[in-house]
């Protein structure tokens, strides 16, 4: 029960990570290698306001959100769409695109080691907390309530207003948006904007209970690729369902064998997945 | 076989002979960097054998890598076998997981591969250290031979020309043809018989045999081996910028990468050891943005603009 | 004219869906030994679709393919090239990279009957002459007329020396002139005595090459026999030009 608890609460922001993940590499194509350290850049804002001014996490994901809007924005715009629009081929994008966000990553994480090259250690609401019989920390049930707010939010606005239709409607057929006349690279700039603005605020809730530090990013990168290939390529749903399940067996796996195993058991779920699945949980095979 | 084939392969040859008096010339510092430069000429040479071609960006080295090393420490410290028998096991262990790793996301597009082999090196080390942690104690891993400086730096040259050798014997075969038309035209390739994910996994393990024997060389400098220092996820990194700094589309682009990255990185690292990881950023994007073909390709522009 | 000999090819309720839709519905032909034979049908009616079936682009969703006994269905594309089944492609697909020696080298490396080396070499200049590429040969790929370069292809897809050799739409696009060369060029491979499966609209084509003809409309084979047969067929028209 422990472990179902555990592992649902962080499968819960994972999932928030994974579909900020979905929306840059399911709809912009970009696969961005350096979405883990915009996840990192969230938690060391809420670690420096919260140690400098005791700002709660959740306020500064409020204006964290924002910003991380205009500045992947701005990223999209003067680094990635030269890349795009320079490409002969998906296969040339993709090369450049993961080539050029390893470059950021690797920029990002060296600004940031400069920044505060510790640990982000500080105790928010780290007060028992009872749910279902099980005691957890309160910051911990929290950053859920925080991650299913925004998840709920993002799912309705993509599947009940004008420009999240659209934004769907690239991610199904980038050829046949083009021709019902979606403004494809606007919608592209946006979903990745967006997906770096959720990424950012997982990041910042992720803080509340995790220690993290400046390099750490990588690690959730690589989790947000599993989770975003395990629930299928632009699938919202599969994306959540997908880090639920992670979040568990991450959570079985520290509590009853081992906690430097979890990126060992989060590989042999990819492996599962690629071998059986490789279009996802839920996918459909395509030809 | 054409006549420039030959005289590639003789220039080659040429290079080696002039590599291996080095050691003659020099000791000491400036004998350390042309070992490093050396390890990487190898390493970035097997690497783009395989990701040349196929355009697939492998992230794997720190793992093939780590296993030479890890093994043999291993096999000499707690089992007493020589560092022969070591060299000899090793990189077939690095073969097995390539043929593992490849068969399992070479079907598919590039970007499984590139996400699989990105913590690959990350989840073996955590593998290992729970494997020693737990069944066999964590005791320090040392490897004692009498191998000096200069005999790490001519085993290294040996396999960066065996290297070479057997890449310029690919080109030249049914298997490298096989990756010319994969390139062009995967497709296609499947139609004309060519079982293309067989062909893309048979390189892949011959890149992982050298990497892993690069590690298992290096190993005796370090004399101290323990999994976080072999699986390195930063060699991985460095390795693929090289090679692509210095071209992927020819064998000996590599080599022109390598060397003055090593020399511009040895600087970095001492006068900046803490700014290391953004300069690697900074590299990356240079690269993409300014030199995508590398030096091979800004040196082929060069030779086509004087000839036309 | 060889005379169609015993069946080498059995198709045999060949399926395939895409999702709910069904783009070959329970198709059954055979084909024999040095015989032309026309897949013939209005546009969408699971043409290029059985191709890529038989070539094994994708595997069927039910139903079988054999090819002297040997079940080809199911297999990948690489094993059914292997077992000397070639293709063109509906949109041409040379490779640019390659030489033009070296792209029809490619159909001979891999293929059915396999060559390399300077055999291969001399083979694949041998047929570049044949197909009428022989002035050409030093050129770059990419600088070949439209035509030239479905002659390529074509001697890329012989250079295997295959059983049965699918062409798939291979002479659509062409002008005038450049039919009329392209039928002769078929004709010629007829006379040889090779077994070909052509998928085609240009209803001259069919007459004057195929020996036989499959008809399809939504997926399905609505008629079979003699060019002249199949196209007065009633239901052919109907097919073809609607129910009015």
């Amino acid at each position: 029960m422990d472990i179902l608890v555990s592992g649902l609460l962080l499968g819960g922001t994972y999932a928030l990570v994974a579909m900020g993940l979905n929306l840059q590499y399911g709809v912009a194509r970009i696969m961005n290698l350096a979405s883990g350290e915009m996840l990192v850049l969230g938690a060391l804002a809420a670690f420096w306001l919260f140690t400098a001014a005791q700002l709660s996490p959740v306020l500064t994901m409020i204006m964290v959100a924002p910003l991380a809007f205009i500045g992947n924005w701005l990223i999209y715009q003067l680094l990635l769409r030269p890349l795009v629009r320079r490409a002969k081929n998906q296969g040339q994008l993709e090369v450049d695109s993961i080539l050029a966000t390893f470059g950021m990553s690797f920029a990002l994480v060296g600004i940031m080691v400069a920044i505060h090259g510790e640990y982000f250690t500080y105790s928010y609401l780290a007060n028992p907390f009872e749910i279902l019989g099980t005691t957890v920390a309160l910051n911990r049930f929290v950053a859920f309530v925080v991650a299913v707010i925004i998840g709920v939010a993002l799912v309705l606005w993509l599947n009940f207003t004008r420009p999240g239709t659209a934004v769907r409607a690239v991610s199904v057929n980038t050829e046949a948006a083009k021709l019902v006349g979606i403004n494809v690279p606007r919608m592209s700039a946006l979903s990745f904007a967006l997906g770096g603005a959720v990424t950012a605020a997982g990041g910042t809730l992720i803080s509340t209970f995790i220690t993290l530090d400046a390099s750490v990013g990588v690690i959730f990168t690589m989790k947000a690729l599993i989770i975003v290939i395990m629930g299928g390529v632009g699938d919202m749903r599969g994306s959540i369902i997908a880090a639920l399940l992670l979040g568990l067996v991450e959570t079985a796996v520290a509590t009853l064998i081992d906690p430097g195993l979890t990126l060992v058991s989060a590989y042999l779920i990819f492996l599962g997945i690629l071998l059986f699945r490789p279009q996802g949980l839920f996918g459909k095979r395509t030809t | 076989m054409t006549g420039n084939g030959w005289k590639e392969i003789g220039l080659a040859a040429g290079l080696v002979v002039l590599a291996a008096l080095v050691p003659l010339a020099t000791d000491g510092y400036w004998l350390s960097i042309a070992v490093t430069a050396m390890m990487y000429i190898a390493l970035a040479t097997a690497w783009t054998l395989f990701s040349g071609p196929t355009h697939y960006i492998s992230l794997a080295t720190g793992a093939f890598f780590g296993i030479g090393g890890y093994l043999v420490a291993t096999g000499m410290s707690d089992y007493d076998i020589s560092f022969w028998v070591m060299a000899a096991v090793a990189p077939f262990v690095a073969v097995v997981l390539a043929a593992l790793v490849g068969a399992a996301t070479l079907r598919l597009s590039g970007i499984y591969f590139v996400i699989f082999t990105l913590g690959l090196a990350e989840m073996i080390r955590g593998l290992v250290s729970w494997v020693q942690n737990n069944f066999l104690g964590s005791r320090g891993l040392y490897v004692l031979t009498d191998f000096t400086e200069a005999h790490i730096y001519w085993m290294l040259l040996a396999i960066a020309a065996v290297v070479y050798l057997i890449g310029w014997l690919i080109e030249r075969s049914r298997l490298g043809f096989a990756m010319k038309i994969i390139g062009n035209d995967e497709g296609v390739a499947k139609h004309l018989g060519i079982n293309t994910a067989a062909a893309k996994v048979a390189l892949f393990m011959v890149t992982g045999y050298f990497t892993a024997l690069v590690g298992v060389v290096i190993a005796p400098r370090y004399s101290y081996i323990e999994p976080n220092l072999v699986f390195s996820p930063e060699l991985s990194f460095l390795v693929v910028i090289m090679a692509l700094l210095g071209g992927t589309q020819r064998l000996w682009g590599p080599i022109v990468g390598v060397i003055p990255f090593t020399l511009i990185w040895e600087t970095i690292s001492v006068s900046f050891p803490n700014a290391t990881t953004f300069y690697l950023g900074l590299s990356f994007l240079l690269i993409v943005y300014f030199i995508p073909n590398g030096f091979v390709g800004l040196i082929e522009k060069l030779v086509k603009r004087r000839h036309g | 004219m060889t005379k169609p000999g015993r069946t080498l090819l059995k198709v045999q309720g060949l399926t395939k869906r895409f999702g709910g839709l069904v783009a070959v519905d329970n198709m059954t032909f055979d084909v024999h030994e040095h015989e032309v034979l026309g897949l013939i049908g209005p546009n969408g009616s699971g043409k290029t679709t059985t191709m890529n079936l038989i070539s094994g682009a994708f595997p069927p969703s039910g139903g079988s393919i054999t090819m002297n006994g040997q079940r080809l269905s199911g297999l990948a594309a690489h094993q059914i090239a292997r077992l000397g089944v070639s293709r063109t492609f509906q949109l041409v697909r040379v490779l640019p990279g390659l030489s033009l020696v070296d792209n029809v080298v490619a159909g001979a490396a891999f293929g059915y009957r396999k060559r390399w080396g300077a055999e291969a070499e001399t083979f694949a200049r041998g047929l570049l002459e044949r197909i009428g590429l022989g002035e050409h040969m030093h050129l770059p790929v990419g600088s070949l007329t439209y035509i030239d370069q479905k002659r390529l292809e074509l001697a890329r897809a012989l250079a295997g020396e295959p059983e049965v050799l699918l062409l798939d739409e291979w002479l659509a696009g062409l002008n005038p002139t450049e039919l009329q060369q392209g039928i002769e060029l078929i004709s010629e491979l007829r006379r040889e005595g090779r077994t070909i499966i052509l998928v085609e609209h240009v209803m001259d084509a069919i007459r004057s090459l195929c020996d036989r003809c499959v008809v399809m409309n939504s997926g399905a084979k609505i008629a079979e026999g003699t060019p002249h047969d199949v196209l007065s067929d009633p239901e052919v028209i109907r097919a073809y030009l609607g129910d009015e």
